[in-house]
């Protein structure tokens, strides 16, 4: 772009976040910071203590005589269908005649304070009748407990690979959940309209299913209940399905009582409640040959469902399409299992099961290094995806825009990765109770919904007479910058600088039938829909001009706020103008769905991905082997972002996504006790990272000139979730770490968290088992 | 129980309030005032979203009780920049996208202004272990800490 055709605001320019200014002086406004109706009610929500238990009596009287008590209901209460299930019918908005987890909502009491509910909740009898529960994988997978069939996943001959193959390992591993932690925790404010009619206030990723589930649980159409979000405090996948039972309960409450309900769930009943990233166990059997290359591998995958399905179809088959990472496996089985337990139902967490599918994988990389006895990149080098042939997928899905080579090889040589590497040998040797270690990580994350149907969006532009726009489209902001990204492509497209482009709220009356913003497609999906709206008015203004000027349409050229025939011109708002005043339109609605997406769920097979996005991480760690803590000294980044639509914000992308992956597969340990109930349900007993947390040394680029080569908006790339899997980096540093406690003899036996409990467990076993064996130097 | 009278200075204004005994003060500045840049993140005085200062002391508002304010001076997130011109903090924040969601943004702020209160001059160590009670789930740190040091840097040659 030339400089004359500059404007303020463009794609590919740093520009700040639309709300930081409202962020930095706390006039931002979120849900709950809105000022309340009169007559507002607030709702508490009595739970299930039991992780599985029948109901054999609620007794409310007690709890509806209190003070200031307006209404309460449990299930029986519900007109409509008590089902807000996303993918599968049957998951209740409150508990009906059973309950089968710790926190199930089963009664709401709307009140005229919070005060007033939550003393009025204490006085709810509810009579269970307590059952047997399953709590853990492993029990589930014994009796083939599943929230719906297992899903596998083959290709080759696995079997025979493997038994032909010169080397066979096989082993055991497994990664811990993660709680979301946005700082908001959920809220939803339900207010009564005219007619039946309710506006839903929800801190939502997925406002069209929030809508959906209210509906269903009040019985009525969905035209009428409008949702409306204008930013959330985070989510992170936490408030794509979940926000549907608060909406739906608040909702309720404000159709029977005819008074605005706000129900904004405490930090300690949110992480009670909600679900959470999906915990897993893996087994692996892998065959390959004296150079590590893999030949085929069997990988079973058992996944804690929880109490129902959710979103676990999307997030296995996710997890499952990524168990390959950058890796050619020409034989493979992948086994899905989503066990059934009497837990939370566990739900989309940034990079929706690739992260756990990833770390199994390059355990088993690890594996076949230390059983070789090379080095872990080597042993990735045999194995990348080729370009051109070794390119297929477990899911048949050819990799055509395979960059990681470049991305590793670079990163590598701008670190010295080998002298980083032998620095930590002559450190550890000079250090008896401190051990370094060094890992890199690289990325293959495919990008679009898994589900075809779901890649999909909508915008809708107008443009006043003024030349002032209004933008609005199915996405939500979360603080990712969505909003900021799509308005730039509005300018763009337009040639008119970026304050002239109003960004409203999301609601499901303005663009209807919205996928979640999810899937690190938010700006991929309503980019593109926001450009196709904006082009369609162009086009029509364009003519405008074109009469206008008596100039063909070719010559018509916005550029800098205004638009030209040759030398003749008028300002973009002459332009409005002049097109009202010719009684053309001047709003549009912009639609877009993906190109070339293809994915058969029963045999899981297709091309799921639009394309892939890159990047790859090193991280040097220490850990005390007589403490077990660890530290993340550095870590180096470089992430393809194609042609970045804002390398400021992708930057805060990336950043802000390693150090939550770290949080999960370091210090983020989520505790169950056996009677199911959460322990670690507050900051205080959950840790996720704080400042000193993270790499003191954090270098962190962008790649350049590395264009998608796809017709994606602008040539850019999603980058949401990929760069949280770059944080197994650290992960696998840590074991690097214990791994050189014994010269790198052995493969430490260390799951994910890496908690220090964990670490100096994995050192006195690896010390153990070491003095078990001959040295191979005595040998 | 009768409500409490409270009068106390709140970002340099004379202020009065009637609350409930074990009200706390983040529950009055945000339902009774109208100051909602306070964010309640945990409740627990874990996560400081709800940072504000009393007499120039960095504490939770929602750990402290409203009644507690009696006589003294309480400064907000509200009360940080004058008019249009921001604080230089909340400049640096802003230009170096040292947020995302927003919500722990104003606790970050009034903790870091603390800080440089305290100590104009703070080592990235001591940034870093400052900010440790002001918890953020998007960022990752790195810029808030860095925006902290640059400030306090211009801060000082401003000074000078």
């Amino acid at each position: 772009m030339s400089v004359e055709t500059d404007i303020v605001g463009a794609v590919h320019t740093k520009v700040r976040h639309d709300s930081a200014r409202g962020h930095v002086t706390g006039q931002a406004q979120y849900i709950d910071d809105m000022p309340l109706l009169p007559g507002t009610l607030e709702v508490v929500l009595v739970t299930s203590p039991h992780p599985h238990a029948a109901i054999v009596s609620i007794d409310v009287a007690a709890a509806r005589a209190a003070d200031g008590v307006r209404d309460v209901i449990s299930a029986n209460g519900i007109p409509g269908d008590n089902n807000i299930g996303p993918v599968f019918d049957g998951e209740p908005a409150l508990a009906e005649g059973v309950v089968d987890y710790v926190g199930a909502p089963v009664v709401a009491i709307a009140a005229d304070s919070y005060d007033q509910a939550r003393a009025a909740a204490a006085l709810v009898k509810i009579d269970y009748e307590v059952r047997p529960a399953v709590l853990d994988i492993e029990q589930a997978l014994e009796q083939e407990l599943y929230t719906y069939p297992p899903q596998f996943m083959t290709i080759g001959d696995p079997d025979a690979a493997i038994t032909k193959a010169q080397h066979r390992i096989d082993g055991e591993v497994r990664c811990g959940g993660q709680d979301h932690f946005y700082l908001e925790s959920h809220i939803a404010m339900a207010v009564p309209g005219e007619f039946g009619d309710l506006q839903v206030y929800c801190s939502t990723q997925h406002p069209s299913e929030v809508q959906h589930g209210v509906a269903h649980v009040l019985g009525v159409p969905t035209n009428e209940v409008t949702v409306e979000v204008r930013r959330m405090g985070g989510a992170f996948g936490g408030k794509e399905s979940q926000p549907s039972i608060f909406a739906a309960i608040a909702a309720l409450l404000a159709d029977r009582t005819g008074q605005p309900v706000k129900l904004r769930l405490r930090r300690d009943d949110d992480m009670v409640i909600t679900g959470k990233r999906h915990d897993f166990l893996f087994r692996y059997d892998v065959g390959f040959d004296p150079d590590g290359r893999i030949e085929g591998v069997d990988i079973l995958m058992g996944m804690r469902s929880g109490n129902v399905a959710d979103l676990s179809p999307g997030v296995l088959a996710r997890a499952l399409c990524h168990a390959d990472n950058c890796y050619y496996l020409p034989n493979a089985r992948l086994r899905g299992y989503p066990c059934k337990t009497n837990t939370v139902s566990n739900t989309a967490f940034r990079g929706f099961g690739g992260p756990q599918g990833m770390l199994v994988i390059e355990t088993v990389i690890e594996h076949i290094a230390r059983t070789l006895g090379r080095a872990v990149d080597e042993i990735r080098a045999v194995n990348y995806y080729s370009t051109d042939d070794r390119n297929v997928t477990p899911y048949q899905q050819r990799v055509t825009d395979n960059i990681i080579l470049p991305i590793v090889d670079r990163l590598r040589s701008e670190i010295d990765f080998d002298g980083l590497s032998s620095a930590i040998d002559e450190f550890n040797g000079a250090n008896q109770t401190l051990k370094k270690g060094i890992a890199l990580m690289p990325v293959k994350f495919g990008i679009s919904f898994n589900t075809p149907k779901l890649n999909q969006a909508g915008a809708l532009v107008h443009v006043y007479t003024d030349g002032s726009v209004h933008l609005n489209h199915g996405g939500t902001e979360m603080g990712q910058g969505l909003f900021t990204k799509v308005a730039q492509v509005v300018a763009s497209v337009f040639q008119i600088d970026l304050d002239n482009i109003k960004i409203s709220s999301t609601r499901t009356d303005k663009v209807p039938n919205t996928s979640a913003t999810a899937a690190s497609a938010g700006s991929d999906l309503n980019g593109m829909a926001a450009f196709n709206a904006t082009n369609t008015i162009k086009a029509r203004m364009v003519e405008v001009a074109a009469n206008h000027f008596s100039a063909s349409v070719d010559s018509i050229e916005f550029r800098q706020n205004r638009v030209y025939a040759g030398n003749e011109s008028l300002s973009f708002t002459e332009l409005a103008q002049l097109t009202w005043d010719e009684r053309v339109s001047l709003s549009a609605t912009g639609f877009y769905s993906t190109p070339g997406l293809s994915w058969d769920a029963k045999s899981m097979i297709g091309n799921p991905f639009y394309y892939y996005t890159y990047g790859a991480a090193v991280s040097e760690v220490v850990i005390d082997t007589l403490t077990g803590e660890s530290r993340v000294l550095r870590t180096d980044i470089l992430q393809d972002c194609g042609n970045s639509l804002n390398p400021a914000i992708d930057l805060g992308q990336i950043e802000g996504a390693f150090v939550q992956g770290q949080g999960w597969l370091t210090s983020e340990e989520l505790v169950w006790d056996d009677a199911g109930r959460l322990l670690t349900h507050g900051p205080s007993t959950y840790k996720i990272p704080g400042s000193r947390d993270v790499p003191p040394i954090f270098n962190v680029h962008i790649l350049e000139d590395a264009p998608n080569r796809e017709a994606t908006i602008f040539h850019s790339k999603a980058v949401g979730e990929p760069p949280l899997m770059l944080a197994l980096s650290v992960w696998l540093a840590i074991r690097d770490a214990v791994s050189r406690v014994t010269g790198h003899r052995h493969l430490p036996n260390l799951d994910a968290p890496a908690t220090p409990e964990a670490i100096l467990m994995a050192v006195d076993d690896i010390k153990r088992r070491d003095s078990q064996t001959p040295s191979p130097a005595k040998v | 129980m009768a409500k409490l009278h409270v009068s106390t200075t709140i970002n340099g204004e004379p202020t009065e309030f009637l609350c409930e005994p074990y009200e706390t003060m983040l529950d009055v500045l945000r339902d009774g005032l109208g100051l909602t840049g306070s964010k309640e993140g945990c409740g627990s005085g874990d996560c400081g979203a709800c940072s504000i200062t009393l007499d120039n002391r960095l504490v939770c508002s929602c750990l402290m009780l409203a009644a507690e304010a009696e006589g003294h001076e309480i400064n907000t997130i509200e009360g940080m920049a004058k008019g249009e011109n921001l604080q230089p903090l909340q400049q640096k924040f802003l230009e170096m996208a040292a947020l995302q969601c927003g919500i722990c943004t104003p606790g970050m702020l009034v903790a870091a202004k603390s800080l440089l209160e305290h100590n104009p001059n703070p080592t990235e160590t001591e940034v870093r272990y400052w900010l440790a009670g002001n918890l953020c789930r998007c960022t990752g740190y790195d810029k808030i800490v860095r925006a902290v040091m640059d400030t306090a840097e211009e801060m000082r040659g401003a000074a000078q």
